[in-house]
């Protein structure tokens, strides 16, 4: 049976001049898992974000606790996605600041069980598993699901040279993000546990009896 | 009375940033009490301090503060923004407020919320994920300790009681009425609507539709337990203003303290955050529009705190800021009175409560006769005792 409902992806780059190295590889892969989703038969929506529109007011976010029209907007978009593609430069042997506070400001539960496509930009290889050693305890933590191949670019591999080998990562990465966003789930196939949000409770409160037995079950603290 | 309009505090010491000075705490605490007395003097309802117990706070012992102030005032109500139900033993707090009610003559009520800083919770032994747990567990045990003379219990948090009595007994009969705060926990809206009792959001610092959120939860919840209708609910709101008679004035003289306040400075413009937070910097007709526009979206309300005395601001300048609010009273109350729909109750005090109990009671529990005499100070019978009661002893 063909998934006919549209699945959403959402591209999350943190690239900061323009234009961007971290932009042009989020195109790549955006366009990549277009055609990966769209062969699955599912209909597929992209949308991009750039977090460097977003600085004032993820800053504003850190120092105030409430997104911004325009961030709350991102966030939203990122909670309703199918799926998403995450991609950073590489600054200090680690993702970049920009691109750690948009995930610091995620509320608790709002990847939980999110197919994640990771990836990185530098100007040199010798970064290149950094989507290793940072990107996925990240999303491990998010409790995000991150598929196996992550797509690190070197600027040398925007190059004709190197060229072939980056397109062919992307396609690879692109093919296993969208196995998870449109693969074989059907409506009896259970869903993966996610942590209640706030604008959950509010939708279905939890009965002040809940709350009273959760405040007494488990041993005494005292 | 219809609505309470006052003012809270989280009695914050912070450098004035236009002059570099920091109170002493000594000159704080003596400000407060100030700003307290003077609330009173403009006609204000009601005082509220927030509970504090790490620098740069002096809100520690709340309710000595509030007996101290009870002494100079007549009228205004004592409240607290909000009292530690998640680190403070329920059993102090029943002690404690049943105290000050005593004093003052019942002008208390109190607002619960679970505390804003991260090591309070170790600091008094308890664990900051129990959060939503703690306040729960006490707040059951506190009404309790209140309505019932004898306590038996036995919880998660704390060690049992058998046989327990928490003195004084409430003034009247009556516990002091209770708020319950919080910004964006809808589990306490979903407590104070189950117990019947009000619902605070702080309002400010926050965006509208927060509290337009928690308020309708609350609201909803409250009827569905079967209180009264949804507008017959008991809501309080925060609000924060900086007025001077000419708009722009307001706007140069407050700017320095937002630009460098410790919650939200360094961050959003004040344009930018007195447009998507409740903070209205400006003349008094402004603050007016402003807080008539809340109860577009919380519906009618009984009560209405500021906070006018953090960031730093000069104890002259809040007193200045007190004067203008006492101006604007009036009108607030006017057009809120004329404003409110039918059947909004108004907000519950002290003597409304007597009323809906039947009339005052007096509570006090006598002790029982002790082990080796059989009696008590109150057997009359015993001539030992009506020697003392006489004045013989």
């Amino acid at each position: 049976m063909t998934d006919v409902s549209t699945k959403k992806i959402v591209v999350v780059s943190a690239g900061l001049s323009v234009p961007s190295s971290t932009r042009l590889l989020a195109d790549m892969l955006g366009e990549a898992t277009e055609h990966a989703v769209a062969a699955r038969g599912s209909e597929v929506e992209v949308e991009h974000i750039e977090l460097r529109n977003l600085a004032h007011a993820l800053t504003d976010n850190l120092l105030t606790g409430f997104p911004s029209k325009d961030l709350k907007a991102a966030i939203d978009a990122v909670h309703e996605a199918d799926g998403l593609i995450a991609v950073t430069p590489v600054f200090s042997a680690s993702y970049s600041g920009l691109f750690k506070t948009f995930f610091d400001v995620l509320e608790m539960g709002v990847l939980d069980a999110k197919p994640v496509l990771a990836a990185a930009t530098a100007g040199t290889a010798r970064h290149s598993l950094v989507i290793e050693h940072a990107l996925r305890p990240l999303f491990a933590y998010l409790h995000a699901v991150v598929v196996p191949t992550g797509v690190f670019a070197a600027t040398d591999d925007f190059g004709a040279a190197g060229g072939g080998d980056l397109q062919k990562r992307v396609e690879r990465a692109a093919v296993e993000l969208a196995a998870l966003v449109a693969g074989p789930g059907g409506a009896s196939a259970p869903a993966a546990p996610k942590r209640k949000l706030v604008e959950e409770e509010f939708a279905a409160p939890t009965d002040f009896a809940d709350l009273l037995r959760r405040a007494s079950e488990g041993p005494p603290e005292y | 009375m219809g609505m309470q309009f006052g003012i809270f505090t989280v009695g914050d010491v912070t450098t004035d940033p236009t002059t570099g000075k920091t109170p002493t705490e000594h000159e704080r605490i003596k400000a407060t009490v100030e700003i307290a007395k003077k609330a009173e003097e403009i006609g204000l309802d009601v005082f509220a301090t927030g509970e504090h117990h790490n620098p740069p706070f002096i809100a520690s012992a709340p309710t000595t503060t509030l007996a101290y102030i009870g002494a100079q005032t007549k009228n205004i109500i004592l409240s607290t923004s909000t009292t530690l139900i998640t680190t403070t033993d329920p059993v102090l707090i029943a002690e404690n407020y049943a105290k000050l009610q005593h004093l003052t003559d019942g002008r208390v009520d109190l607002m619960m919320g679970r505390g804003n800083t991260g090591p309070v919770y170790p600091w008094f032994g308890k664990d900051i994920r129990q959060g939503i747990n703690l306040a729960v567990e006490n707040y059951a045990l506190l009404r309790r300790l209140w309505t019932e003379d004898v306590v038996d219990w036995q919880g998660r948090f704390r060690t049992p009681l058998q046989g327990y009595t928490s003195t004084p007994r409430p003034l009247d009969g009556v516990a002091p009425f209770v708020w319950h705060g919080s910004i964006r926990s809808p589990e306490i809206a979903e407590q104070a609507a189950y117990y019947g009792d009000g619902f605070f959001h702080n309002h400010i610092f926050w965006p509208a539709s927060h509290t337009k959120q928690m308020v309708a939860l609350y609201r909803k919840r409250f009827a569905h337990y079967g209180h009264g209708t949804e507008d017959q609910a008991i809501v309080g709101l925060g609000g924060q203003f900086f007025m001077r008679k000419n708009s722009q004035d307001a706007k140069n003289e407050f700017r320095p303290y937002f630009d460098n306040a410790p919650v939200y400075g360094h961050g959003p413009s004040m344009e930018d955050f007195t447009e998507a937070t409740p903070l209205t910097v400006g003349s008094p007709q402004e603050v007016i529009e402003r807080t008539l526009s809340f109860r577009e979206y919380v519906g009618d309300y009984q009560r209405q705190l500021y906070l006018i005395d953090h960031a730093g601001l000069p104890l002259k300048t809040v007193l200045e800021q007190l004067d203008l609010y006492g101006e604007i009273l009036p009108t607030l109350r006017k057009e809120f009175e004329s404003l409110r729909k039918p059947g909004v109750p108004d907000a519950p005090t002290h003597a409304s409560l007597v009323e809906k109990a039947g009339g005052p009671h007096d509570s006090t529990v006598y002790a029982a006769g002790d082990d080796a005499t059989g009696t008590s100070d109150r057997d009359l019978d015993d001539p030992e005792v009506a020697k003392v009661l006489e004045g013989e002893l």
